[in-house]
């Protein structure tokens, strides 16, 4: 072994410590933030040796080539990531994993093309054409992800048959990558359209899917990457890319299980139903009589209440309402005791831990933070709940009522406070389209208006007590 | 090369590494930790940076060029939008 061969592998090696140590650490928030600088020192000793990789043809075209590349693609998400806002995160993320995925499938092209991936056996092979297939549908799919939660394609197009139409694509590929690995020489037409096809179905798989589950899609997508990456690993013979690339499939693949399970929806449900596709019999929405009051009587009685929890949406994220909020908060807590705790849904915001990243944004403090177990118990103690922009995730029907789409799903129990104060631009229904019986609730108080402007306007109320 | 059983041994263990890592996180940190988690794939740079290396003509070439670009967006936007997102998690007691 030769020096610079031991010098690679042994800093592929703790480059590897490093992700893992790194990712370990952003586990807790007290140690997330040395987390991420951990797995960015393990990054940046990577890429420098890898420079001078064994493998490397000499050539100073080349080099400068592969120095061009870095900065166009590193400045590009410098900017792009330095400037994007809070609420746009997840499709951002989409993003930049779409890339990843792009880059593995590059590999693997590459490896094909040149037909070193035929050289070292039939498992080599095949996992050089899973990865390219995997890498190709996270790749295009990430970007069908990123274009929709950015407002870039509104329309959800279902085809007739788009199931039968996305088999068939599905099983074409499947055959090319079978027939690819039975040649065992490069055929460059083939992979060619082999990796075509593959792009098309990750358009195809991800075209029919409704942005509110998008989020488990990108966390799938996320899986898929480092799956591909670990596979392109193998082929190379590089083992920083396989570990790196296995754990965070595994992980992706549990986080997505875990975002899945928040919404109370399987994998394929999301992948394979439009959400509200087949409403034949539509739910009977329940009746009454909304009671609204004015911002102004609902901080009065917040003032004088010993606790509150508030449960932000999305929608007080979209209004860019949490700095307003988390200052009505530190006048209710400064100046009139109240005992103030958010609770947050698992699904919350566009992602899970979306809506934290918001409230982080506003100042938030994590420890006033709660998850829905953590906090449901406490809701029949407390003297007033708020809820400003959820909708879905307080309704009480989930627990009830058998017929409607969103039975099932763990809740918030906003309505087992002693009084509920819903902030609401108007009277319609929720993402999912279901009418929300608390809004009709005995012990709720509906305050119509624009989130920022209703937050403006208890900040005021409390002023004037 | 790494292949064989060997080779599989890495897969399952780094596997479970994943699967514990991710088990006990709360979810206020799932955004952040799928952000991390994106960058740290981003460790396909690498091989990018390889294959471009021993890249041959044009066609191969192009790809591997625009290959080292995704890469390097996917590790360098990975790290800035994490460290963002961490860098605003703060305690009361701070």
């Amino acid at each position: 072994m030769s020096f610079w061969e031991f010098t690679v592998d042994a800093s592929y090696f703790i480059a590897a410590v490093l992700f893992i140590v790194g990712l370990k650490r952003m586990g807790s928030p007290r140690t997330a933030k040395s987390g991420i600088k951990w797995a960015g020192i393990g990054m940046v000793l990577a890429t420098v040796v890898t420079l001078w990789h064994p493998a490397m043809e000499a050539g100073f075209f080349r080099y400068v080539l592969m120095l061009l590349a870095i900065g166009i693609g590193g400045a590009g998400a410098w900017y792009t990531g330095k400037k994007v806002e809070m609420t746009a995160m997840p499709q951002m993320v989409a993003l930049y994993n779409g890339m990843g995925g792009g880059a593995a499938a590059a590999i693997a092209l590459v490896e094909m093309y040149s037909g070193s991936a035929f050289h070292h056996g039939a498992t080599v092979l095949t996992l050089a054409v899973v990865g390219a297939l995997i890498g190709g549908v996270s790749f295009s799919g990430s970007l069908i992800a990123w274009a929709k939660l950015e407002g870039k394609m509104n329309k959800t197009i279902r085809l007739p048959g788009q199931q039968m139409i996305n088999g068939g694509v599905a099983l074409l590929t499947v055959i090319l990558g079978i027939w690819i690995i039975a040649s065992s020489g490069s055929a460059p037409v083939l992979v060619t359209i082999f990796f075509l096809l593959s792009l098309a179905f990750g358009v195809l798989l991800t075209n029919p899917i409704g942005g509110a589950d998008m989020p488990v899609v990108i966390s799938m997508y996320n899986a898929f990457t480092g799956l591909a990456v670990a596979f392109e690993g193998f082929v190379l013979g590089n083992a920083a890319m396989i570990i790196a690339g296995t754990v965070v499939g595994a992980a992706g693949t549990l986080l997505t299980l875990l975002m899945a399970n928040g919404m109370n929806r399987s994998i394929s449900n999301v992948l394979f139903a439009g959400f509200g596709v087949d409403d034949g019999a539509e739910a009977e929405g329940p009746e009454g009589e909304m009671k609204s009051v004015e911002a102004f009587d609902a901080a009065a009685s917040f003032a004088y209440s010993d606790s509150l929890i508030i449960v932000p949406g999305y929608g007080l994220a979209v209004a860019q309402a949490q700095h307003k909020l988390w200052e009505f908060v530190q006048m209710l807590q400064k100046e009139h005791d109240v005992d103030v705790k958010f609770a947050i849904h698992p699904v919350a915001g566009r992602m899970p831990g979306h809506m934290n990243v918001l409230l982080a944004e506003a100042g938030v403090p994590y420890d006033l933070i709660f998850d829905l177990e953590e906090i449901n118990a406490e809701f029949p103690n407390a003297d007033a709940a708020l809820v400003i922009g959820a909708n879905d995730v307080v309704n009480p029907a989930a627990r009830t009522d058998e017929s409607s789409p969103i039975y099932g799903m763990p809740i918030l129990d906003v309505d087992k406070a002693r009084e509920c104060y819903v902030v609401k631009r108007g009277k319609g229904t929720g993402f999912s389209g279901v009418q929300n019986a608390l809004f009709f609730g005995d012990n709720t108080r509906m305050v119509f208006g624009d989130a920022k402007q209703v937050c403006t306007d208890l900040a005021n109320g409390l002023k004037q007590i | 090369m790494i292949t064989g059983f060997v080779a599989l041994y890495i897969f399952m263990l780094a596997a479970f590494t994943g699967y514990e890592i991710i088990g006990r996180v709360p979810a206020i940190l799932h955004t952040p930790l799928m952000s991390g988690s994106n960058f740290v794939h981003g460790i396909v740079l690498v091989g990018a940076m390889v294959a471009l290396g021993h890249a041959d003509g044009f066609w191969e070439t192009l790809i591997g060029f625009i290959g080292v670009i995704l890469a390097a967006g996917n590790a360098v936007g990975g790290y800035v939008v994490t460290e963002r997102m961490l860098d605003m998690f703060k305690s009361s007691k701070d």
